[in-house]
């Protein structure tokens, strides 16, 4: 018999903690994959955020570390500074990256740090129980948005893609989503590509934006999740290079 | 060379890998000296955009085995808490210089000792510790950088530098050599890439019931070997003393002048100088209590040390306290006159035998 799909080695072979339909567990395999085809496993330092994914080192094979929430990006500084021979990795949530965290990325890609950030947007905090974030739609509801987002009280959703994307330390920013096994592929792809451009040396930040379910606080099925991203999520966050 | 820069060279000597940094006065030649020097080194020197950001950088480069350190003044230090109670979760080392000035707030930029409890007591959330030294000479402060980093690796947590604007801006002759290393533990946990072997997790999270509860049993049993075996303090004139002041820092040479000034008149006096303020000296304290005699804390602050004095001495005697916040430095003078209003006059003679010191404050 003959095997045509596997497991990649740097994804351990374990349950995950993360909810029926959740996207984390994609993001982690499409991570797992690019630092096994790019053979980087023993240079690769990962970090995790605080949120859902804080528990990824349980999930990827590789040295990891776990830090506050929003600082992701100065670790890494710290990390890649002392150490430009390893390949750096943040993984961030909205709340983490978009929300907490905003000076940090701001200032890591205007520094143009050699890092890779993936930048997981479900436009809700998952951890702390669904509520709001900056990325949170119009009119969605969450834990503390139970009318709906409104722009007179919570502002609009936070593009920090198109933000980062006009720094000229930010070299590559692409925003990609997981909603059906073509885009899965697309974000495989851009994955891939930013941490190529680390390994190159090539010099400033790559990051990318992952559009990702989160459908118990979306109060949908994960079907649904996927259809709602393709539908509405895409409409304030678009697909494509915004970047590099 | 002013203190702070000297700071810098002897952690430079001292084999510091990567210092990040935000400015904020009186500190400010810290970071402007690294900027110069760390390259010309083949080290690493990044000017962040906070100081959340700064100690977050050590945190990174700490946790790649790197000696790694940031320095800040008290409203810096206060921004920094969250990422040095990340270091005490995660057993990381780190060297953190706090050159301290008035507050709380903005305060103002002259020399206080404001911040003692927020050093000696962990100073950010949960259930920690950091080792604090307490300099009182640019030289002091120059040889404690060393013992820092050693001490950072050994125990792999913070040392905090307690300086304040006065040793960060005085000039004083110093002698700077590198100091032979403490034979310390190889950095089996850092993050290397986990080349031929298992990964490494460095982490403060510890979520199944009881974990935490032992993490933190370990991090106590740590903090006990640092009590027992890292107490640094000086005393001078202590056995015969009727009057011992304590004070650190700054305000201890201003006191080592009053004490000599008031042997000079016969007034037999004392001081016992913490140079290390956690672990504190609690037992050299407790002894030097145990003979009849008044202690008097000397601080430049509302009085913050002198809870660790009075925890020490246990009420076996009396603590008086004297001290100038928010900027205040004081002089030999007033510290004289405390001594003389808390002792008697030799020219009086006691009627009743073991007659207590009287209490004029």
């Amino acid at each position: 018999m003959k095997t045509v799909f596997m497991r990649t080695p740097t994804l351990k072979d374990c349950p995950t903690h993360y909810c029926p339909g959740c996207g984390h567990g994609i993001a982690h395999r499409l991570i797992a994959e690019t630092i096994d085809e790019l053979g980087i496993r023993g240079r690769t330092i990962g970090i995790a955020p605080v949120g859902c994914a804080v528990l990824a080192y349980n999930y990827l094979d590789i040295d990891m570390v776990e830090v506050a929430h929003g600082r992701p990006p100065a670790v890494a500084t710290g990390m890649k500074r002392t150490n430009p021979d390893k390949i750096i990795f943040s993984y961030q949530g909205d709340g983490d990256l978009a929300a907490i965290g905003t000076a940090e990325i701001i200032h890591a890609a205007h520094r143009g740090e050699q890092i890779t950030v993936i930048f997981i947007n479900n436009a809700v905090f998952g951890m702390t129980g669904g509520q709001m974030a900056p990325t949170t739609l119009l009119e969605q509801v969450t834990a503390t948005t139970p009318r709906g987002r409104q722009t007179t009280s919570e502002g609009y959703p936070l593009q920090v893609s198109e933000l980062l994307a006009l720094l000229p330390g930010a070299i590559y920013v692409e925003r990609c989503s997981l909603h059906n096994p073509t885009h899965v592929r697309k974000a495989k792809k851009a994955i891939k590509h930013a941490f190529e451009l680390q390994v190159s040396g090539a010099q400033g930040l790559s990051l990318v934006e992952v559009l990702s379910p989160c459908p118990v606080y979306w109060r949908m099925t994960p079907v649904k999740a996927m259809e709602w991203i393709e539908k509405e999520m895409t409409k304030v966050f678009p697909l494509g290079r915004l970047k590099g | 060379m002013c203190g702070n820069e000297a700071l810098a060279e002897a952690a430079i000597l001292a084999g510091c890998d990567a210092y990040f940094g935000y400015p904020i006065t009186p500190q400010n030649e810290i970071p402007a000296y690294m900027s110069r020097r760390m390259p010309e080194e083949g080290r690493v020197f990044v000017q962040s955009e906070s100081e959340l950001a700064a100690i977050n950088m050590v945190f990174g480069a700490s946790a790649t085995g790197k000696r790694a350190m940031t320095t800040s003044s008290s409203p810096g230090i206060s921004l920094m808490q969250e990422g040095i109670s990340y270091l005490a979760g995660a057993e990381l080392p780190a060297v953190v210089v706090n050159v301290m000035r008035g507050g709380p707030g903005l305060g103002n930029i002259a020399p206080s000792q404001g911040d003692y409890f927020q050093a000696t007591r962990g100073g950010g959330h949960g259930d920690y510790r950091t080792i604090v030294f307490g300099p009182s000479s640019v030289q002091e402060l120059v040889d404690c950088m060393a013992l820092a980093f050693d001490l950072a690796d050994e125990y792999r947590m913070t040392v905090v530098v307690l300086a304040d604007g006065i040793l960060g801006q005085m000039m004083e002759p110093i002698v700077l050599e590198k100091k032979p290393r403490r034979e310390l533990p190889p950095k089996d946990w850092a993050l290397t890439g986990a080349k031929g072997r298992e990964q490494n997790i460095v982490r403060s999270l510890w979520l199944p019931e009881g974990a935490l509860e032992k993490h933190n049993y370990k991090l106590k049993a740590k903090y006990e070997q640092v009590q027992k075996n890292e107490v640094i303090c000086e005393q001078y004139e202590v056995d015969d003393a009727e009057i011992i002041v304590v004070a650190y820092g700054v305000a201890a040479r201003i006191v080592r002048g009053a004490v000599t000034r008031a042997r000079e008149e016969g007034i037999k006096a004392g001081w016992i100088r913490p140079v290390t303020l956690w672990p504190f000296p609690t037992e050299q304290i407790s002894k030097a209590a145990d003979e009849l005699r008044i202690f008097l804390v000397v601080e430049m602050s509302c009085g913050q040390m002198v809870e660790d004095v009075k925890l020490a001495i246990a009420g076996k005697a009396p603590v008086v306290f004297y001290g100038r916040p928010g900027g205040g430095v004081p002089t030999v003078d007033e510290i004289l006159e405390r001594i003389k209003q808390l002792t008697i006059p030799r020219n009086v003679k006691c009627k009743a035998k073991n007659a207590k010191p009287k209490l004029k404050i």
